[in-house]
């Protein structure tokens, strides 16, 4: 089991060092970052100055161990566009992201497993197949579509939500919430929506397809047989055995969830990190860029990694694969 | 007495029509009407040159005093504008024509570029195992930990600061083509790899080995063929996925420039409108982009079932 664990842990090492390694190839080679941070009046000599105290004279891997040894201390440099510390910036602008990915999570496992055991259990009926005929549009369409059409909707023309922004927020230590105040609450709706309807649909088919596949099983036809009601067999016993896929789904994809959400926060002018980033993008502010990449990233590996040694706790057979 | 080579040897159409994918094809009504939908979409939107009532990119046919006009049924429309004119006075159905084929080919072009890497590496990787193998295994790892639209957006906009500033505009297309292959091309490599190695134990490939046929022929001629058919399926869902990530680059800012716009940049042009009115300008491209998307994800949910054998 402790080889099991060093194992991932070790394999969980390799590929953050290879992202950083990724991110630190993007300030290679995306330009001078003397050019970057001077302007006409610097002379040779204090560029000179500034590629020293910079660092850049010394060899790749030199300066590659020390973007790693400073990334792994939460360092990534200031940023070019205003001079303010990169991690600095993030925090500031993580709580909203992360508030949106709750949500939406929330959303799409209180939407998505109802549906999906409704259109397994009801299979055949025409209600049924239209959901999962739906969920394909869903997963055709682009969230930024989404977005569009529900500002369209309740927004413009009815007038409900707002389309932009996150309302009033309130301080909690460090950490800026919306959900304490009614403006706060009002603004999550339609990103969220938007946010979670492909992971609802996701959920909703991976539901439907397990539900399936129990529902054949001999202990629920055992239980069945013994006279249990239909849905405790359904929500007691079948749907138990369902809910691991579905915890790892949900668990695996909120790295997936914060890295989309940076196309709803453009859509709906949420100041969380994605907006960050893609302002970053636009003015090449590549400090932001690989912090930005080195975050979503983490918070990736991280997830998958715990999922990989729970599943291991839970099931011993799990331990020898590799 | 003279026999046609097709009497003995059934024709191309004559087989595909005998086939079990036929069969379930005309027995499925979603992949019917995908498809018709699909080759009207795209062959209007191949044939744009001749149907578009308008060349969006020559600016001499742009008439500025026909600027933001309504579609046709709206009181103020005119008459060729049938779904209204955008704000630079660009007729919307050529624009949404035009926009289609860059998209479309932009989508179908990263598809190709990465069903070749994925592939190739896929079968060397599975072929020989090993270090080639590990290596390909581990980069896969990396790339996977990566969302796929990070990636996307960060080589599109890395590619582009790379590039001399004069060919940023005409080089957009073949940038978002690189960005979205590198984040695509692990999927098909890691297919192939699985179906190479239950392939590569079979009898047919130790024949071959006896004879001494060469290891390449072995793995292109052989072991191929035989791992398409998931791969089909794969390229057929990420076709879809392909002109997704297309339209969400560009709608973000950093694909295709206004003034060769795919759907997406339409979309993004479009929204930047959503409160004064113009709702022709953002609705169009959402509604054509959507099409397209559900028709091809339509075949693709189709074809991975009519080729699973589990639910003949």
């Amino acid at each position: 089991m402790l080889v099991f664990i060093i194992k991932k842990l070790a394999n969980a090492a390799f590929v953050m060092l290879a992202v950083a390694f990724l991110a630190f190839l993007i300030f290679r080679l995306a330009g001078d970052p003397v050019d970057m941070m001077s302007t006409e009046q610097t002379t040779e000599a204090d560029r000179e100055l500034l590629r020293e105290k910079l660092g850049l004279n010394d060899s790749f891997l030199v300066q590659y161990g020390r973007f790693v040894g400073n990334a792994a201390q939460g360092e990534f440099g200031i940023s070019y566009r205003n001079g303010q510390d990169v991690l600095g910036l993030i925090a500031e602008r993580f709580p909203a992201t992360m508030e949106l990915v709750i949500v939406a999570t929330l959303l799409s496992l209180v939407i998505g497993l109802p549906l999906g055991v409704l259109t397994a259990i009801k299979r055949g009926r025409a209600y049924s197949e239209l959901l999962q005929f739906g969920s394909i549009i869903g997963v055709s369409l682009p969230s930024f579509v989404v977005g569009i059409l529900l500002i369209l909707v309740f927004s413009v023309t009815l007038g409900m939500f707002p389309a932009f922004g996150r309302g009033d927020v309130v301080d909690l230590g460090w950490w800026s919430t919306g959900f304490l105040t009614k403006s706060g609450l009002l603004a999550l709706v339609l990103p969220s929506i938007s946010l979670s309807l492909y992971q609802v649909t996701l959920i909703m088919r991976l539901v439907r397809a397990e539900m399936l596949e129990v529902m054949r099983s001999d202990y629920v036809k055992f239980a069945r047989a013994r006279g249990i009601s239909r849905y405790k067999i359904y929500f007691r016993h079948a749907l138990r055995n369902c809910l691991m896929p579905v915890v790892t789904l949900t668990a695996m994809n909120i790295g997936t969830l914060i890295a989309f959400a940076l196309i709803t926060e453009t859509v709906f002018q949420w100041p969380g990190m994605g907006m960050l980033f893609i302002q970053a993008v636009t003015f090449i502010d590549i400090p932001v860029m690989a912090a930005y990449l080195c975050i979503v990233a983490f918070i990736f590996v991280f997830l998958n990694t715990v999922v990989d040694i729970t599943y291991a706790l839970i099931d011993p057979r799990l331990r020898t694969a590799k | 007495m003279t026999t046609t080579p097709t009497a003995t040897h059934p024709s191309l159409i004559a087989r595909i029509r005998k086939s079990d994918l036929w069969w379930s094809f005309t027995h499925s009504w979603s992949a019917r009407i995908a498809a018709v939908l699909l080759i009207l979409l795209i062959g209007s939107a191949f044939f744009a040159p001749l149907i578009a009532p308008q060349n969006p990119y020559d600016a001499a046919q742009l008439d500025m005093w026909k600027s933001e006009l309504p579609p046709i049924w709206q009181s103020g429309g005119e008459w060729p504008y049938v779904l209204g004119t955008d704000t630079q006075g660009r007729d919307m159905l050529s624009v949404l024509l035009y926009g289609t084929r860059i998209s479309v080919m932009i989508g179908f072009a990263s598809v190709v570029l990465s069903l070749v890497i994925g592939l190739s590496l896929g079968l060397i990787a599975g072929y020989f195992g090993g270090i080639a193998d590990n290596v390909l295994m581990r980069v896969g790892d990396v790339v996977l930990s990566i969302p796929t639209i990070l990636i996307a957006i960060l080589v599109s906009a890395v590619v582009r600061q790379m590039l001399p500033v004069g060919l940023r505009e005409i080089g957009a297309s073949a940038v978002l083509v690189l960005a979205i292959t590198l984040s695509g091309w692990v999927q098909y490599a890691r297919t192939v790899r699985a179906q190479t190695i239950i392939e590569r134990g079979k009898e047919y490939v130790m024949a071959a080995k006896l004879l001494n046929v060469p290891k390449r022929r072995i793995m292109f001629h052989h072991i191929l063929p035989n791992t398409l058919t998931p791969v089909l399926v794969a390229a057929t869902l990420s076709f879809g996925m392909a002109i997704l990530t297309e339209a969400t680059l560009s709608f973000l800012g950093i694909g295709m420039p206004p003034g060769q716009p795919s759907l997406g940049t339409l979309i993004r042009i479009g929204n930047q409108y959503l409160f004064s009115g113009l709702w022709w300008m953002v609705i169009f491209p959402v509604v054509q982009l959507s099409l397209l998307v559900i028709s091809v994800n339509l075949l693709g949910d189709w074809l991975r079932d009519a080729l699973n054998p589990k639910l003949r």
